[in-house]
């Protein structure tokens, strides 16, 4: 029984720690890029490998979400000859769900693997020693142009997602399928505010900052073994996947 | 003058170090051997606070490091080279941005200045022409020696070798040696070295120590630490599986 307390206990109590260190690094992440030397190359370097890198893929699954959507979306309005609502529903999906969330998925799973598991390999390989020895910060040179990178990046590829996947829908609804193109976007234009286009930026941010701040302290706190790599790139895609849906789930919430 | 005051480690259950005192003679190479796990490379990283202890401290120039604000210690921080046992270079960058960046992160220097001054490094170390590699394409007898180089190019008061051999077959471990000699005679470093290359690593040494149980058993001058009547020291010396320190 007292053992059972104390498991429960010893459990709270390294969660807690846990938790405080992870907002200690965030915070020492955000001191850090303050600090000079301004690493605008790396920054650039990291938009690229977020950004850019991240394109093709983002592309790829806005073109057949929209498509999916349009599908989906038609059929279903038909039922009550509600079909010129599609390009509304689309727009609103997508704007304010769809889009960030996903785009969030692939850069997750494109990016956010590698830069855990790169981190975390030069921590198993002392190459994170090697920079503190150089008296190079590790945190200012490794971690805030990461995160810096992705909240830049984010938002830019979210905006990408949403324009394919819309035009995605709109092959199906309007060019497959029959839709008007004009009910398609003046539904759009009526229905969709400003206010979900700031819902779906600022949720793109916020997803950014949460890759980015996962997969660099898993990899910064891997263990120091072979398997360490594997275990620190395994945990940080599933925690920002979950972290994704939590954290939209309550952005959603807020800002309805 | 680097001294080792009463030093204490513990990783969860496993007390490691367990007061070491040691004092490391400015200018002159000292080697630490030890039986494998007898906490050498722990003891190696807390002497730039790369590891911080639990209890003791660690005083360069006479400032206990492990007391330091982050800024202050960087600036001592750059008086340390270190040589990693497995050479530590960054995989994302060539040989040459190896040894590059600690000038450009700390000397200004222009560009022309740096490439002379990586090229005239790596040249030394036997590397001219090589820097264009990265990491992964050279051996690891290259990596050591890109290692040096890095550690070296910044001109360090003190250098820390951890392991500079192992791995390497013994005509190459010689060939890091005799670098490592020869660079001490150039650059006139105060060098650490933690090694289990035992009797080649003497050929190198000033002055010798030996850690076990946690704590230094002997320490002296290389050619009285080979003659050391410590039961431990003649042990580990003549490679006996029979005496104080228990082997399995």
């Amino acid at each position: 029984m007292f053992s059972w307390i104390g498991q429960i206990g010893r459990c709270t109590i390294e969660w807690t720690v846990g938790m405080g260190r992870t907002f200690l690094f965030l915070l020492s992440a955000f001191a850090w890029a303050f600090r000079p030397p301004t690493r605008l190359r790396l920054i650039v370097h990291h938009i690229r490998t977020i950004g850019v890198e991240s394109l093709s893929v983002v592309i790829l699954s806005g073109i057949f979400t929209g498509m999916v959507m349009g599908l989906q979306g038609y059929y279903s309005l038909r039922k009550f000859n509600a079909e010129n609502f599609l390009g509304s529903a689309v727009a609103l999906g997508i704007l304010r769900e769809l889009g960030p969330v996903l785009s969030a998925f692939m850069v997750t799973g494109r990016t956010g693997s590698a830069m855990a598991a790169e981190i975390s390999s030069m921590k198993v390989t002392e190459q994170i020693d090697a920079l503190y020895s150089m008296a190079i910060n590790p945190i200012q040179y490794l971690v805030s142009p990461r995160i810096i990178a992705g909240l830049i990046s984010m938002p830019l590829l979210t905006a990408i997602f949403d324009v394919v996947a819309i035009y995605g829908a709109f092959v199906v609804g309007v060019q497959l399928l029959g839709v008007s193109s004009g009910s398609y976007f003046a539904g759009m234009e009526l229905s969709v505010v400003f206010k979900d286009v700031l819902s779906g930026f600022l949720k793109s941010v916020s997803f950014g900052l949460i890759i980015t701040w996962i997969c660099c302290y898993k990899g910064f706190h891997a263990p120091p073994m072979a398997t360490g790599v594997g275990q620190a790139t395994t945990e940080s895609v599933v925690l920002c996947f979950v972290m994704i849906l939590v954290w939209n789930y309550f952005m959603t919430s807020i800002m309805l | 003058m680097i001294r080792v005051v009463d030093l204490y480690k513990t990783f969860g259950r496993q007390e490691v170090l367990k007061g070491v005192n040691l004092e490391l003679e400015t200018g002159k190479i000292t080697t630490i051997i030890g039986g494998s796990g007898s906490g050498k490379t722990v003891l190696l990283k807390h002497l730039n606070a790369l590891l911080l202890p639990d209890r003791g401290g660690i005083l360069v120039d006479g400032k206990d490091i492990t007391k330091l604000r982050q800024t202050e210690l960087n600036n001592i921080r750059r008086k340390f080279g270190v040589l990693f046992q497995g050479a530590a270079l960054l995989d994302s960058m060539t040989i040459f941005d190896n040894v590059a960046f600690p000038v450009r992160e700390h000397l200004r220097l222009n560009e022309a200045e740096v490439e002379k001054k990586v090229n005239d490094n790596l040249a030394q170390v036997g590397l001219a022409g090589m820097g264009y590699k990265f990491p992964a394409e050279v051996s690891g007898g290259m990596k050591k020696r890109a290692g040096l180089a890095r550690a070296l190019v910044t001109e360090p008061e003190i250098m820390l070798f951890d392991e500079p051999t192992t791995g390497l077959d013994p005509l190459l471990g010689k060939s890091i040696h005799q670098l490592i000699r020869q660079m001490h005679t150039q650059f006139k470093f105060t060098g650490v070295i933690v090694s289990h290359d035992i009797p080649e690593v003497f050929s190198i040494s000033d002055r010798v120590a030996m850690l076990a149980n946690g704590v230094i058993v002997e320490v002296g001058d290389t050619a009285a630490f080979t003659d050391s009547k410590n039961p431990v020291v003649r042990q580990f010396l003549q490679i006996d599986t029979e005496g104080p320190i228990a082997v399995l």
